[in-house]
């Protein structure tokens, strides 16, 4: 079942109306292509040390969830990409928070893409 | 190009995020445009100085050039600094947004771009570039390019600048009487022919003509923009439009047509130019003594019973093998002291 927490779909339901319910299929293949590469090199950044590539990368992963309705892994890429390379590296593991978070929304959007 | 309510424009959106770029891409050609893309600041350059757009909508955060050196880059460039840019990003903070318009971007949404807001404010960019072209195009249309090109760089404000320039006067002898023997129309085709004429001959020597008035024209060689040798050019171009009435006189008299003969005089030296007039109608021009002198030396021609009269400063500024013959000192209404005046031998090349 679609997690209703993870993904808004008032905004889902938008995107589908303002740009055609099959793109929308489309550019959610997209972004489960291009989010894991995210997700990757935002470990890879914080492990080097590379605070602008750090903070882009959240940048747009935040950007990316917020259009599709990931509300809350919009947000923890938020604190991420204002946080910097600190709040990268606090204690309660974000990058690994923020992975799970991915995992559930990755899920509910390919049910979403389904229906 | 673009109809009325911008609909099938050309537009590069630059976004180095692949959703973002077909997202926006898709929202755009749902509107009825035409789209390219790009991925970063730098790729966006290249291509905005490859072929024509009519819109760029540019995100900030970008690898290798991001948006803010964009548009400092726009802002530089004469032929793309009118190139409106609409700023979709998802950016903290207000500062950045106010960067981006300080910058010269024409507007800001913060991503995910709501649809409509993003038509209304593309429409309204295109829109107003619509007006801006137009009225490029009257500039273009209805003063000297140099004119234009100098308001598009520097803009328009009422008041002058000291130059150092020439300046002609130029007139058709006895307008009057050849007006009230001819129809209008044969006296507004008529002059319609010796204006090109005399245009063709200014400009190619890189000239403006800055006042018409009926069958007199007043021409700048060395404003707005600087022209080293404004002298000899101001020169060369009476010489050609002597010969230029000749040709034409030649063609009139074959058809039996009334021939015509113009009078120039030319003045060398300082002078303001400017815009004057009032902000809502003004006109470029050039005032000062030599301005005076020109106009004095133009009406001089009659007495003188020569075709092109300058004066001593204009002398000066030819080569010493210059055909000239000098008439001594004249006094000119308007002048207390005599000036110097020469004849340019219109038979020979200066």
């Amino acid at each position: 079942m679609t997690n209703t927490a993870t993904i808004d779909r008032a905004t889902f339901e938008n995107l589908e109306q303002t740009a055609g319910a099959d793109f929308v299929r489309e550019l959610v293949a997209t972004f489960l292509t291009e989010a894991p590469r995210m997700l990757d090199d935002l470990g890879a950044a914080l492990a080097a040390g590379d605070a602008e590539k750090f903070r882009r990368t959240a940048h747009s992963l935040k950007s990316n969830s917020n259009t599709f309705g990931a509300l809350t892994l919009g947000a923890m890429a938020k604190n991420l990409e204002l946080g910097g390379l600190a709040a990268g590296r606090a204690a309660d593991d974000p990058i690994g928070t923020l992975a799970r978070e991915y995992g559930r929304v990755a899920q509910a959007l390919t049910e979403l893409k389904g229906d | 190009m673009t109809d009325r309510n911008g609909h099938g424009a050309r537009l590069l959106v630059v976004d180095d995020n692949k959703v973002n770029r077909l997202l926006l891409t898709r929202n755009l050609e749902l509107m009825g445009h035409r789209v390219t893309t790009a991925e970063n600041g730098r790729v966006a350059l290249e291509m905005l100085r490859r072929e024509p757009f009519d819109l760029l909508v540019l995100d900030i955060e970008m690898p290798e050039m991001n948006g803010f050196q964009v548009l400092e880059q726009l802002a530089h460039d004469l032929q793309l600094r009118d190139l409106p840019v609409v700023v979709t990003s998802s950016l903290e903070g207000l500062d950045n947004v106010v960067r981006c318009i300080e910058l010269g971007a024409e507007d800001y949404l913060t991503k995910p771009v709501n649809a409509v807001l993003l038509k209304a404010r593309i429409s309204a960019s295109l829109e107003k570039k619509r007006l801006r072209d137009q009225q490029k195009e009257l500039v273009r249309r209805f003063a000297a390019p140099e004119v234009a090109q100098d308001l598009q760089q520097s803009g328009f404000t009422l008041g002058g600048k000291r130059v150092n320039g020439t300046v002609m006067f130029c007139d058709i002898r006895d307008f009057t009487p050849l007006v009230e023997s001819q129809s209008p129309e044969a006296t507004i085709e008529l002059l319609n022919t010796y204006y090109t004429l005399m245009f063709n001959a200014i400009s190619s020597q890189g000239g403006i003509v800055s006042v018409m008035a009926a069958d007199g024209l007043m021409a700048v060689f060395g404003a707005p923009l600087p022209l080293p040798d404004h002298c000899a050019a101001a020169v060369r171009a009476a010489l050609e439009m002597i010969e230029l009435i000749e040709l034409f006189n030649a063609e009139q008299a074959a058809a039996g047509k009334t021939t015509i003969r113009i009078g120039i005089g030319i003045a060398s030296g300082e002078m303001v130019a400017g815009y004057t007039g009032t902000n809502e109608r003004a006109t470029y021009t050039c005032i000062g003594d030599t301005v005076n002198i020109a106009s004095r030396l133009e009406g001089h021609t009659k007495q003188a019973g020569r075709a092109i009269l300058i004066d001593a400063a204009t002398r000066a500024g030819l080569a010493s093998d210059a055909s000239l013959e000098a008439l001594g000192p004249v006094t000119v209404r308007g002048k207390t002291q005599a000036v110097e005046v020469f004849a340019v031998d219109a038979g020979r090349k200066t």
